[in-house]
């Protein structure tokens, strides 16, 4: 094996009252696809920063092709030849795919830039890579996978060494997800080092050759991908066996109650968003909704608290028709909402946790009618312990949680409010093995409390986990609705998706 | 794929709707008058518009490159008073020179903009608010200068301004036409051709990615303040060859015209999204409206104060009908 491309040397950064990093080797080799694994708040995202400079490092080198570098910023860090691609695709969205892969270093002549030469140069680029946009079209009429690839494509073209991709796939569909593996795969073969951070094990194992594993800071591991069992692998992020995760298999299939339906959409639609369709959720049960990126689901759910207005139908609420005109008609009748996109439509990052988790209920009251200092802290406390939001201070800023604890602090949000139905988009999007599981715990533990539970989610393994039924949706249209039992596989909704059918 | 190095066919898009519209609405105005008084469609009062509203072009062209950063330059109005002033003062007082005069006051307005380009990217200041405070310096100064109007008596000043340039038969330029349309040239060339220009849109688009993109983000924003400040002074020199008089009053609520013609002109007040050339043709359509109501005689000019507002609230509502559109993919 050829030397390592880049190389730190006993790393570590620290943090006002937490270790993010301690001596941590880490090694990244050229033309390997390398995944670094950990759970929320194992120090990836701090490893990545110290290494395109957004951090400096406590202790520790980087050696960047054998020579001790110091790195100042991202934009040095591209200089020495290490380009960062991030979840959030870093483009401009007003400007044409052609500007944006060329961008700051266009061809130019006589101070004047060479448009022709900008289109002809992107063209054969994304010809390259394999990617099928027209280089005129402006950025935001791409899909979010066509977005990353220009970026990929972009920070390959001003340095080829280190490319670093930041949970790329994400928002990504499956389709989509392939596609990118083909250019990352396509790269590697050129001899460029991809440092590969993702959620799913199943990508992780499809498209990694090495892996690196951190545990709170520390270094557990540096293991060759095809040698490690997906067991092993949880157990080296998690410090725990999956006992834990296989207990939800036991689902107690008659703990549902017949009893009146907490919400009854009747033919409710909106026109463009998803077609009217039926669907009843009853105490203590959880729902959860599949389908495929677009298929409707999050429309859908929406619909249900009246961030969107429905065009037809009528919902009832306990038994009685509502008019979802707003989301606070929803509040009102028990109804919690925690959205998909927790940085944008829920989580207040300058806000204190204490201070997120209270303000649903401290709306739901009134601002008029304060919660006393005891009782808010009493409060969250209680939830702060419940659902294990980790570092345990009420105090800290919500930005400096990792994105599992965010999420928490969402729900807790939502349960200090004890709704009838809970709706959770995507609620363990973006966070780490050991924290889903948790949140799927807590899911089918509050259900076990009567709490109606809608759940959204990419992942049909999960949603097979822990609903008690399951509508599939597809274009945008609910195609059916089945009962979870031990036959139902994710291979089988996959079928009916494709298929259209429950044959 | 198949269009390599070929220019596709002309495609409309949706930012290009926004000047289309303009310029029809402009065309069916013109033509409006034209019918409705005859002696309207001759070529005299087409320059006239630019004659007239020569000092407004250049500044709104400063504004559109403030604006497609996604900021907001409240200083213009006053810092072009400022101008005037400084002029009348050091040529009629001081008598300096008119080639020192000039540079220097060009070189004030370039001053102002870096100043609060400067402000508004290191200390992260609202563009409102640092324009705001510069706007009110400015204005300031004027009457620190002096509180009356000075006219002009400098040779250069009212010689300039009665300089016409014979455009066929009984058309006439002024100077003041051919500087705005070469800061116009300028101002398109700079915007779609260096390297500066398209970092400004870049900035408009998403000022974090061009930070991580690697693009001068503080310089590029405090230039664009910088060419806006430029543009001021230059405009407030135009408008003193075409009072021959400077005044702390003069142009008092530029500023919201220019706003306006840019908005007008189809450029997104988020930024990003704009081309100089809407500028032109919104400072083309307010001065359009301003003329009609002239031949018109009887109403009032208050008339066009509600023409523009009217207008206005229909190219937000246009923009925002273009913008909802393009979310959806």
């Amino acid at each position: 094996m050829p030397g390592a491309v880049l190389e730190m040397i006993g790393v570590s950064k620290g943090f006002p009252g937490v270790r993010a990093l301690a001596d941590v080797d880490f090694r990244l080799f050229p033309g390997e696809i390398h995944a670094l694994m950990g759970e929320n708040g194992a120090g990836k995202s701090t490893l990545i920063k110290v290494l395109t400079g957004v951090y400096s490092a406590d202790a520790g080198e980087v050696r960047l092709g054998g020579e001790r570098v110091s790195v100042t910023g991202p934009q040095h860090a591209q200089t020495l030849g290490i380009s960062t691609v991030y979840q959030e695709v870093n483009l401009c969205p007003n400007l044409t795919v052609a500007e944006n892969v060329f961008i700051g270093r266009e061809p130019s002549k006589a101070g004047a830039i060479r448009w022709r030469e900008i289109r002809r140069r992107a063209a054969e680029l994304l010809t390259r890579f394999g990617v099928d946009v027209d280089p005129g079209a402006r950025l935001d009429t791409c899909s979010l996978a066509i977005q990353q690839l220009v970026a990929i494509v972009r920070a390959v073209d001003i340095s080829a060494k280190v490319l670093i991709l930041d949970e790329p796939t994400s928002s990504l569909d499956r389709d989509e997800v392939e596609q990118l593996f083909t250019v990352m795969r396509r790269l590697r073969d050129d001899g460029v080092a991809i440092l590969f951070v993702s959620h799913f094990l199943d990508q992780v194992y499809e498209v990694s050759d090495r892996m690196t594993v951190l545990r709170n800071g520390a270094l557990v591991g540096e293991y060759q991908t095809a040698r490690l069992s997906r067991i092993d692998l949880v157990g080296h992020m998690t410090g725990r066996t999956l006992s834990t995760l296989e207990q939800l298999h036991v689902r107690d299939e008659t703990a549902r109650v017949q009893a009146e339906p907490v919400l009854k959409a009747d033919g409710v639609g909106r026109k463009g968003a998803i077609a009217p369709f039926d669907l009843e959720i009853h105490p203590g049960e959880v729902v959860g909704l599949a389908g495929l990126l677009g298929s409707g689901r999050t429309e859908a759910a929406r619909l249900m608290f009246g961030a969107d207005v429905a065009d037809s139908g009528t919902v009832a609420l306990g038994g009685a028709s509502v008019p979802l005109r707003s989301p606070n008609a929803a509040i009102q009748h028990g109804v919690a909402f925690c959205p998909e996109n927790r940085k944008s439509e829920g989580l207040i990052e300058d806000l204190t946790v204490g201070e997120n988790i209270v303000l649903a209920l401290q709306a739901a009251n009134g601002w008029l009618r304060p919660l006393s200092q005891a009782k808010r802290q009493e409060l969250v406390g209680r939830y702060m312990t419940a659902l294990r939001i980790t570092p345990a201070d009420p105090d800290m800023p919500a930005r400096n949680l990792s994105g599992g604890n965010q999420q928490k602090v969402l729900l807790a949000r939502w349960l200090i409010t004890q709704p009838k139905l809970l709706i959770l988009d995507e609620p363990t999007r973006g966070i780490d093995v050991g924290a889903k599981a948790e949140i799927q715990k807590l899911v089918v533990s509050l259900a076990e409390d009567g709490v109606a539970v809608l759940f959204v989610s990419a992942e049909l393994e999960e949603v097979l986990r822990i609903s008690h039924k399951i509508e599939v949706l597809r274009d945008r249209r609910l195609i059916a609705e089945i009962g979870n039992a031990a036959s139902v596989t994710p291979e089988g909704i996959l079928e009916i998706i494709a298929n259209g059918t429950t044959s | 794929m198949t269009t390599l190095g070929v220019k596709g066919p002309v495609r409309i898009r949706r930012e290009h709707a926004a000047v289309l519209v303009t310029f029809g609405l402009l065309v069916a105005m013109f033509a409006a008058g034209s019918i409705v008084y005859p002696a309207f469609g001759s070529g005299q009062v087409v320059v006239d518009l630019f004659i007239d509203n020569g000092f407004l072009l250049v500044i709104a062209i400063g504004m559109t490159f403030v604006i497609l950063t996604g900021g907001i330059d409240l200083s213009v109005g006053a810092v072009a008073a400022l101008s005037g002033m400084l002029c009348a003062f050091l040529l009629g007082q001081w008598h300096w020179p008119v080639a020192v005069v000039l540079p220097l006051v060009l070189l004030v307005g370039v001053g102002f903009g870096f100043g609060m380009g400067y402000v508004i990217h290191h200390f992260e200041i609202q563009p409102f608010i640092a324009t705001l405070a510069g706007m009110f310096l400015a204005r300031g100064l004027c009457f620190v200068i002096s509180v009356d109007q000075i006219s002009i008596t400098h040779p250069f000043f009212t010689e300039w301004a009665q300089t016409r340039i014979p455009l066929g038969e009984e058309t006439n330029l002024t100077p003041t036409v051919l500087i705005g349309l070469v800061v116009f040239a300028v101002a398109f060339w700079t915007l779609h051709y260096t390297r500066f220009g398209r970092a400004v849109y870049a900035i408009g688009g998403n000022d974090q990615s061009a930070l991580l993109m690697g693009l001068p983000v503080a310089r590029t924003r405090i230039r664009a303040y910088m060419v806006s400040g430029l543009c001021s002074a230059l405009g407030g020199i135009l408008f003193a060859f075409y009072t021959i008089s400077a005044s702390g009053l003069h142009e008092v609520g530029t500023e919201l015209d220019a706003i306006a013609a840019v908005v007008i002109g189809g450029t997104l007040l988020t930024g990003g999204s704009g081309y100089v050339v809407g500028t032109v043709l919104g400072v083309m359509l307010l001065g359009t409206i301003q003329t009609i109501l002239r031949f018109q005689g009887t109403l009032s000019s208050w008339w066009t104060r509600i023409a523009i507002g009217v207008l206005l609230l229909l190219f937000i509502l246009l923009q925002r009908l273009l913008g909802s559109s393009r979310t959806r993919r």
